[in-house]
């Protein structure tokens, strides 16, 4: 992976509003949602369960339309009322666990997309992933299977098979739900080690404050349903961060602002679900 | 410190200490033998909420097991209030990781159950359990059938269920295991205001770190395998504890030493061949030097 001279991936999304309406229903999932998204920034979303963050994350990658608005990535159109750009591999979604084909080892797995796609020779791209897998200390496993992994080793291939596409941007939803604090602060050196080594647009959506603010440059924190945004949050942290900074004044102002306003939403959000079942 | 004020629940005072003394649990499988826990101490004093945390496969659902009386140990003891363990006992409750409630019963018909088969009088079940149904914010929803309810309800009908029998010890295997983050940091709050409230002797099992701390008066890391104390930590945040304190020094502080003494005994599970251990092998790798390092958790 080098650095590219120029780094592409701005992402403007505009007034963007998302009506789901199954059997007449019309279920608002967003409501003129705005802001931007800068080349090679990472940025982080987090809000209440259901508020309508993966239905953005969907929008961004091509998988659904949206109702009105406009979604820009690099001043280009990619969704509309009118329009919708295909999902395309510069802008690539890292799935939650378990999207890797049981039947191919790691190599395999992280090459699939760009040999069946005729971008890359076979031979190229397994160099090419051995070198990936090398870098960030995992140059053993390359010739293993998913099932001999643990998941968090698996994430990490599931990442690298996103990354050896080189898009321009990198969608994560809950990447790391689910693993322990220990293994977590494994996959945080981890993702700041490959986004060092090859900035792009990240969309990271989290419910954990600390891997927002640890990895963020900034923190978008959503409403409930409708989703809108309530509060952006720049993290002026210096780059590559270690895990000692979660002691500093900053970064505890930083998390005492972010979780003030994500409780405030979440509360809402629970009380309305509870209005809905009485 | 727990305090408790003259609107409680519950009666108070009459809570429950437990101590294990070197306490061992071996299975035998195939002729060859276990240790899931050896030679265990552990004190769990009276009217304090204790935590107790450690790598999966460090014995924490045998000990919940070895306290409530579902199982014997191998040796050693299992002490309440200085008397051994023979079997389950209405003093002890434990609230499982995944709801209980009996799908056919309203939420009051499952929140009186355990009292009305030890023949409690109804007048006198009745009122205690709406005014622990009003307490979990269940009243409104007594005729409903868990269902219909979220998860964070049927969460709190499970605790409502357990606290109606005023045990002197609560035992809570992973409770929120389960819900969705948001829900689970509210839940948290919701039950740590209970346990304030009341104050009763509380044994909390957890994997979430941050859930472990924002709870505990102490918090005890387990070894791996075999399983016994590894550390205490006096959890010293004031109370009533609030969100707020997440983001505080002291909790920060509290958390990375807890974050090191986990990677030890994760470091530990590793190298003998545990999958879910083998996520540090990346940590690893970059402390003995192969790739440039970043940050190492310790």
């Amino acid at each position: 992976m080098t650095t590219h001279d120029k780094i592409e991936g701005a992402i403007s999304i505009r007034k963007v509003t998302k009506i789901y309406d199954p059997e007449g229903a019309r279920v608002m999932a967003m409501k003129d949602c705005s802001f931007e998204m800068g080349a090679g920034e990472f940025t982080i979303i987090v809000g209440p369960s259901g508020c309508g963050k993966t239905t953005l994350l969907n929008a961004i990658a091509g998988f659904d339309t949206i109702t009105s608005g406009e979604i820009l990535l690099d001043g280009d159109t990619i969704s509309s009322s009118l329009k919708q750009i295909k999902p395309n591999v510069d802008r690539m979604v890292v799935f939650q666990n378990g999207a890797l084909f049981p039947w191919k080892t790691v190599i395999e797995n992280i090459t699939y997309g760009p040999v069946v796609q005729d971008r890359m020779k076979k031979s190229a791209a397994a160099e090419l992933a051995k070198g990936m897998l090398h870098q960030v200390g995992l140059g053993e496993i390359g010739d293993k299977y998913p099932e001999e992994l643990s998941s968090g080793v698996q994430r990490r291939v599931e990442i690298l098979r996103a990354l050896i596409n080189q898009p321009k941007v990198v969608m994560l939803d809950e990447p790391f739900r689910g693993l322990d604090a220990v293994a977590k602060t494994v996959m945080h050196e981890f993702l700041m080690e490959v986004f060092c080594a090859s900035p792009r647009t990240m969309f990271f959506i989290t419910h954990d404050l600390d891997e927002a603010i640890f990895l963020g440059h900034k923190v978008v924190i959503m409403t409930t349903r409708p989703a809108q945004v309530k509060k952006i949050v720049p993290v002026a942290l210096p780059w590559p961060r270690e895990h000692h900074i979660m002691n500093s004044r900053e970064y505890l102002e930083l998390k005492q602002e972010v979780l003030e306003a994500v409780h405030e939403e979440a509360k809402k959000a629970f009380e309305a679900g509870e209005r809905e079942l009485a | 410190m727990a305090v408790s004020n003259g609107n409680s629940v519950m009666s108070k005072g009459n809570f429950g200490e437990v101590r294990l003394e070197g306490v061992t649990k071996i299975y035998e499988k195939e002729g060859v033998s276990h240790p899931v826990l050896q030679d265990c101490m552990l004190h769990i004093p009276k009217g304090k909420l204790t935590v107790l945390m450690g790598p999966s496969g460090c014995g924490k659902t045998v000990l919940v097991n070895l306290i409530a009386g579902y199982e014997r140990p191998t040796s050693g003891r299992v002490l309440i209030d200085d008397t051994g363990v023979a079997g389950p006992g209405p003093d002890r409750l434990v609230v499982f990781q995944e709801t209980a409630l009996f799908p056919w019963m309203t939420v009051y018909s499952n929140v009186v159950f355990g009292c009305s088969v030890q023949g409690t009088p109804k007048k006198a079940i009745k009122e205690k359990a709406e005014l622990i149904l009003k307490k979990v914010g269940l009243y409104e929803f007594r005729d409903k059938y868990p269902s219909q309810l979220s998860g964070g309800m049927q969460r709190r009908a499970e605790l409502a269920r357990a606290m109606i029998n005023d045990p002197k010890i609560m035992i809570l295997d992973e409770p929120f295991r389960g819900l969705d983050a948001m829900t689970r940091q509210l839940m948290q709050e919701f039950y740590v205001g209970l346990f304030e409230e009341v104050g009763r002797t509380n044994l909390f099992i957890t994997h979430e770190i941050d859930e472990a701390i924002f709870l505990a008066d102490r918090l005890i890391i387990m070894t791996y395998q075999p399983g016994r104390v590894k550390a205490e930590i006096e959890i010293d945040l004031p109370r009533p504890r609030e969100f707020h304190l997440l983001a505080s020094p002291r909790f920060m502080e509290i958390r990375e030493q807890a974050i090191d003494l986990l990677y030890e005994e994760a470091a530990k599970a590793f190298s003998s061949g545990s999958k879910a251990a083998y996520d540090l092998v990346g940590a690893l790798v970059a402390q003995k030097g192969a790739c440039k390092p970043t940050c190492t958790p310790r």
